[in-house]
């Protein structure tokens, strides 16, 4: 059985392909362009692309014959639409993508920068601004929407509730986690439990810094997220979330998520020093993986560099496909694990920074 | 009509991007021409509120435009446009 896997790199898609457990390069595609958001329709097998020019701005591209042919999409637009008062805004990145659920065969939702949550109705050939979610009280107020190591706020994770397509959680740094259940006519914070040990009030309502958010589709009352200030897990929808972080510091900071989507006990992480080293603790390069709700975590080396590292994982450049898993790192390595992520082996070494991953 | 000059890096999204006469009394007209000619070129050199890109550059003659915000510059029949990217590394 063939499976692929799209690496979007900072100089280009590199797709690779996996036929029993043998990995090889099939194209590379958009070469030299910073291919900043990989996203498959599984629905539809359509292959969506993101690209965040130097010069150029955000392009989105899309193939309905598995990158054979691309052609370029509409782009969501903030025109007529103001950041804050007196100032226009302007789009400065496509984060995510999302598909609608299949009784929305033609909704796609798009997670952007700076703010604004998109939906198209029509399979991407028009997008408009969730104005709910843009004219929220919060999003205007600097001390509860702000950026994150970028100049704005951006949205970078859309969790479909699998069962029921009104149902969504977003995820934005920095504002913390937001919750619809009528597909985004309003809008709920869901920041209970959370730390924001950056702010005066690290309990406060808003202002939450969420790298990566997952939810178990087998059970939908439990969602991961792997946060600025800690790893948390919620098992009531949001209500709560209870700091599942190593007890002893751990794991607990990174980007990079990946979850068992049938077993709600299981996720990993990729643990990184800390926001202002940003390479692995030790600078030894570790998988984290808890099978018992974060109670306890194991690194998981077998495979792994044993010498120094440097590597860090980016928050969308960790996937998983049944038992296989794939991270790649902004050194342009890329590794790959066929048994649940027990043991890895290198894919390639000598890639660009890699910026975001899908299979497909 | 006023010319208008393209860097060679467009031509790999634009391929039929060619030097071109262009009508306009400002530079926001005239590019406003150019997308009649070359459909999707606009939202390359310009952002969705209206000003000119980051690392764009569009020179008059041989002065770089004054008002990157709306692009009101004017233009003469006799003035030659170059839309240019501004050099970085990486």
């Amino acid at each position: 059985m063939k499976t692929q896997l799209l690496v979007g790199t900072s100089k280009g898609l590199v797709i690779f392909k996996c036929i029993d457990k043998r990995w090889s390069i099939e194209a590379v595609q958009f070469e030299g362009l910073p291919v900043s958001l990989v996203y498959v329709d599984d629905r539809s097998h359509t292959w969506w692309l993101g690209i965040s020019h130097r010069h150029w701005g955000e392009k989105l591209h899309y193939s309905n014959d598995e990158g054979k042919t691309w052609l370029e999409a509409a782009l969501p637009s903030y025109q007529n639409y103001y950041y804050k008062k007196s100032i226009p805004a302007a789009l400065k990145r496509i984060w995510v993508m999302q598909h609608a659920g299949k009784d929305r065969p033609q909704g796609l939702w798009l997670g952007t920068e700076p703010g604004g949550l998109f939906y198209s109705d029509d399979n991407g050939k028009n997008f408009h601004l969730i104005e709910s979610l843009w004219n929220h009280p919060s999003r205007t107020d600097e001390t509860q929407w702000f950026g994150a190591g970028k100049d704005y706020p951006f949205i970078h994770s859309i969790v479909l509730d699998p069962h029921n397509s009104n149902h969504l959680y977003i995820g934005i740094s920095c504002a913390g986690i937001f919750e619809t259940n009528d597909a985004g006519q309003s809008w709920q914070a869901r920041n209970k439990g959370l730390k924001a040990a950056y702010l005066p009030n690290p309990s406060a309502e808003m202002g939450h810094d969420p790298h990566r958010v997952l939810m178990c589709s087998k059970n939908t009352s439990v969602i991961w997220q792997q946060n600025h200030c800690g790893i948390f897990r919620t098992e009531n929808c949001g209500a709560v979330w209870n700091d599942v972080s190593g007890t002893d510091g751990f794991p607990l900071y990174g980007f990079a998520l990946a979850i068992d989507e049938e077993n709600e006990n299981v996720a990993w992480v990729i643990p990184a020093q800390s926001d202002e080293d940003r390479t692995p603790p030790g600078l030894k390069l570790t998988v984290c993986k808890t099978e018992d709700c974060g109670k306890s975590w194991q690194s998981k080396t077998k495979g792994l560099p044993s010498g120094l590292s440097f590597d860090l994982v980016l928050r969308h450049s960790f996937v998983r496909k049944n038992n296989i898993l794939c991270f790649g790192s902004t050194n342009g390595n890329l590794y790959a694990s066929e048994d649940h992520g027990e043991s890895w082996h290198e894919l390639s070494k000598n890639l660009a920074s890699v910026l975001h991953l899908a299979f497909s | 009509m006023a010319k208008i000059k393209f860097t060679s890096a467009l031509t790999r999204f634009f391929p039929n991007l060619t030097e071109m006469e262009i009508q306009g009394s400002t530079v926001k007209e005239a590019l406003l021409n150019v997308e009649k000619n070359c459909p999707g070129i606009l939202n390359y050199l310009i952002e969705d509120n209206g000003q000119l890109r980051k690392h764009v550059n569009i020179f008059l003659g041989d002065e770089l435009i004054k008002d990157r915000q709306t692009l009101k510059d004017e233009v003469s029949s006799k003035d030659e446009l170059l839309v240019f990217q501004a050099l970085s590394g990486g």
